[in-house]
C-alpha cells in the first residue's frame, strides 16, 4: 500500500517536512489546488492570507484506479488512523 | 505594611499559558491526548483554581487596595479567557470544514493527475497505482503549512 500526500505546499516546503519528519513516501505539490478541486476536497480561503487549501481527506485507490474507501473527517484534529486505512486496504483484491 | 506577592494569581496565568502552549507543542502529537485533551484540561483546572484563590487574596488583602483588586480581576479574566479560547480553537474552529458533497465517491474512478514531488519531478497517479507490488494507493489530502 503506497501512501501519497497532497497539499498546496511547494516542493521545497514539502521537502523540508519530509526531511524533518523522516517521510519517505511521495509528497506532491498542488500549487493551484487543481487536483484538490477535482477531487472535491477544496477548503476555500482556509489557508494563510485566504488561500484555497485542501480539507483533510483520504482516498484509497485500487490498481484499476477506482476509489475503494474514503474518509472525510468532520474535525481536522481527527484523521483516519493507520489501522482503519490498513483494514480498508486488506479488503482490496 | 508590605504587600505580599500574589503568587497564586500570577502562577495561575502562567499555567494557563503553559496549558495552551503544551497542547500544540506536545499533546497534539498523541491521539490519546489530542482527541480528548485531558492533561490540558487538568492544567487549566489548576490554573483557574489558582486564579480564583489569587483573586480572593487580592480582595481580602489589608490594607484594602483598589488597584490590587482591579489587577487581580484582569489577570483572572485573562486566565479564563485563554481557556475559553482554547476550547473554541479545538472544539469549534477545527470543525469548520466544508461539507465536500462533490468529493469523489467510493466506486467512482479516481481522476488521474500528475503533480511535482519534493524533487520537482512529476509523478502521476496512474504510474503509482500500477507500480509493481502495490495493491493500491492512499491519497492523503492535507492542509499544508506544517
Amino acid at each position: 500500500m503506497q501512501p501519497v500526500a497532497i497539499s498546496v505546499d511547494t516542493p521545497e516546503q514539502s521537502r523540508d517536512l519530509a526531511h524533518k519528519a523522516g517521510y519517505t513516501f511521495p509528497l506532491l505539490s498542488d500549487r493551484g489546488a487543481l487536483v484538490i478541486r477535482r477531487y472535491g476536497v477544496l477548503h476555500p480561503k482556509a489557508g494563510v492570507a485566504g488561500a484555497d487549501i485542501a480539507r483533510p481527506a483520504e482516498f484509497l485507490v485500487d490498481r484499476s484506479g477506482v476509489v475503494r474507501w474514503r474518509n472525510l473527517t468532520g474535525d481536522f484534529r481527527v484523521r483516519a488512523r493507520p489501522d482503519e486505512i490498513l483494514a480498508a486496504a486488506r479488503a482490496l483484491p | 505594611m508590605r504587600t505580599r506577592f500574589n503568587w497564586p494569581l500570577w502562577s495561575g496565568l502562567a499555567l494557563s499559558l503553559i496549558a495552551f502552549a503544551t497542547y500544540f507543542s506536545l499533546f497534539v502529537a498523541q491521539p490519546s491526548t489530542r482527541d480528548l485533551p485531558w492533561p490540558t484540561f487538568i492544567l487549566f483546572a489548576i490554573a483557574i483554581t489558582l486564579a480564583v484563590i489569587g483573586t480572593g487574596r487580592a480582595f481580602a488583602a489589608e490594607p484594602r487596595s483598589r488597584a490590587r483588586r482591579v489587577i487581580a480581576s484582569i489577570v483572572a479574566f485573562l486566565t479564563a479567557t485563554i481557556f475559553v479560547f482554547f476550547c473554541f480553537a479545538i472544539f469549534v474552529a477545527t470543525k469548520m470544514l466544508p461539507k465536500s458533497n462533490e468529493a469523489i465517491a467510493v466506486g467512482a474512478k479516481a481522476p488521474d493527475f500528475a503533480l511535482s514531488d519534493i524533487n520537482d519531478k512529476p509523478l502521476a497517479l496512474s504510474q503509482l497505482v500500477t507500480a509493481p507490488g502495490t495493491k493500491g494507493v492512499v491519497l492523503i489530502f492535507y492542509r499544508g503549512y506544517w
